[in-house]
């Protein structure tokens, strides 16, 4: 199960521990405005290939707009 | 959306997926930083006036006024110790206090706006509004600066 977090935790896994942190709305959202070292990979194209460039030893954190 | 992300990349494989749910408009909206066309510096956050009066319930409303006056405003926000807004005393209460308390003058729960809403969007709203100013707080209530209108317009 993925683990829900708050900001002060995603704060810390990125600080301690190198977490990889992914935009997943569309790529004209993440141009207007994204979190500071996020990259984009939009839903409808997350798949073992545009995953490819992230460790999976490392923690990775997904996000879009809000919880609606 | 990032439910069913995480889930994804939980099925691809990823052992440490975290869903970071309230996403970037809690991000913002608590006033952390923002990249992209619209970065921090197209925001509120970033164009307000954080030299801003405060005071307390407990102060007296006079020693207040005579302070707010002497630092050239005609506003000040009343905040408990964690800085989170509980009133506003405009210029009518600075003026005339009338030996009220600092609770009795206030006015209650002023409109507010977060550091990331969008500049040119807040300026619309205070024109609409006919507002001079507009308080800039975080998502948990704790007031980071002001928005001068007269100041936005003339820079």
């Amino acid at each position: 199960m993925p683990t829900p977090i708050d900001r002060d935790e995603l704060q810390r896994l990125m600080r301690d521990e190198q977490a990889q942190l992914v935009e997943v709305l569309p790529a004209e959202n993440y141009q207007r405005e994204h979190l500071p070292q996020a990259i984009n990979i939009p839903l409808k194209t997350l798949d073992r290939e545009t995953t490819r460039g992230l460790d999976r030893e490392r923690p990775v954190i997904v996000y879009c707009y809000d919880s609606q | 959306m990032s439910p069913r992300a995480a889930a994804r990349l939980e099925g691809i494989g990823f052992a440490r997926v975290y869903e970071y749910a309230p996403g970037k408009a809690d991000w913002g909206s608590f006033g952390l930083p923002l990249e992209g066309d619209r970065d921090s510096s197209t925001r509120a956050g970033a164009h307000m006036q954080t030299d801003i009066p405060t005071c307390t319930l407990e102060e007296s409303l006079s020693e207040v006024c005579e302070r707010v006056r002497a630092s050239g405003w005609d506003t000040c926000f009343v905040v408990n110790d964690r800085r989170v807004v509980l009133g506003r005393l405009g210029r009518a209460a600075l003026v005339d206090g009338g030996g009220q308390t600092i609770e009795e003058a206030m006015t209650l729960g002023p409109s507010t706006v977060r550091p990331s809403r969008e500049l040119d969007k807040a300026l619309d709203r205070m024109r609409r509004e006919n507002l001079t100013s507009l308080p800039v707080t975080r998502s948990d209530g704790v007031l980071l600066g002001l928005l001068v209108r007269d100041r936005l317009e003339h820079q």
